[in-house]
């Protein structure tokens, strides 16, 4: 009963963030795009909150749906884009994105579908890792441990502050 | 959800829409991720990790791009593909 569960929320999360995302690309006015951006990426913090990851469920919250959309907004905003609508793109661009994407997407699918996945050996039922535990992995510098990343992605944040700031100061 | 954001990328015009449609295709990789990690591997977090520090780093690419797009509408005062095509061949 709890796994038929799961897979019903599943189904629906799946169904709302394939919904969403092609009404995002297919929308004309782009205030809507970043409206239905923001539902994908709740969306997508639910299904990581289905999996049992609820530090990245947290984080996907805390800065995709409330940063990034927060800055496209404004960004939307500063640009006067909001209130014109999109001009059609030329009918045989539409038609080829189409193909592209329906083409690709067929191809991953039936990848997916016919992979024989081995599934993992051990029958430990997977316990949620305590967000002390995530914090001791991120600083150490064991083995299985990311103080590397983690001073790699401070150091890129702070080029990108740097890198922000000097794009967009005024003249 | 990627493919939905290479047709997005493919058809749009307006460049945030543009960014908007690269946001969905790290989306969709980061839950390839994250899934892969849960059921393929669950003792081990490398997929967890991978997650955890591309989204970070799409947050910042997303400020510096947008930031580039700010600095092209005081230039060039639109966000159309078809505007900025000066330096094309």
């Amino acid at each position: 009963m709890g796994a038929t569960f799961e897979t019903i929320v599943f189904g629906v999360l799946a169904m709302f963030i394939i919904v969403m995302s092609v009404l995002t690309v297919t929308t004309g006015r782009i205030v809507r795009s970043a409206t239905y951006l923001l539902f994908v990426l709740l969306g997508t913090a639910g299904l990581y909150f289905l999996l049992g990851y609820t530090f990245l469920g947290s984080v996907q919250i805390m800065v995709y749906a409330g940063g990034v959309v927060v800055l496209y907004v404004f960004s939307i905003l500063l640009t006067s884009g909001a209130g014109d609508k999109a001009q059609k793109a030329r009918r045989s661009r539409l038609f080829a994105g189409l193909v592209t994407s329906v083409a690709g997407a067929a191809l991953v699918l039936f990848i997916t579908m016919t992979h024989h996945f081995v599934p993992a050996t051990g029958n430990e039922i997977p316990v949620e890792t305590g967000i002390n535990n995530i914090g001791r992995m991120m600083i150490g510098s064991g083995k299985y441990e990311y103080i590397l990343p983690f001073e790699a992605v401070s150091i890129f944040l702070l080029a990108c502050i740097v890198g922000a700031l000097l794009i967009a100061r005024k003249r | 959800m990627m493919f939905a954001g290479i047709y997005g990328f493919f058809t749009r015009h307006n460049m945030l829409a543009m960014l908007i449609s690269v946001e969905l295709m790290l989306n969709a990789t980061d839950i390839n991720f994250a899934v892969f990690n849960r059921f393929l591997f669950p003792a081990m977090k490398e997929g967890y990790f991978f997650s955890l520090f591309s989204i970070a780093i799409s947050a910042a690419e997303t400020a510096i791009a947008i930031a580039i797009m700010i600095n092209i509408y005081r230039n060039v005062r639109s966000i159309q593909t078809k505007d900025i095509e000066d330096m094309k061949w």
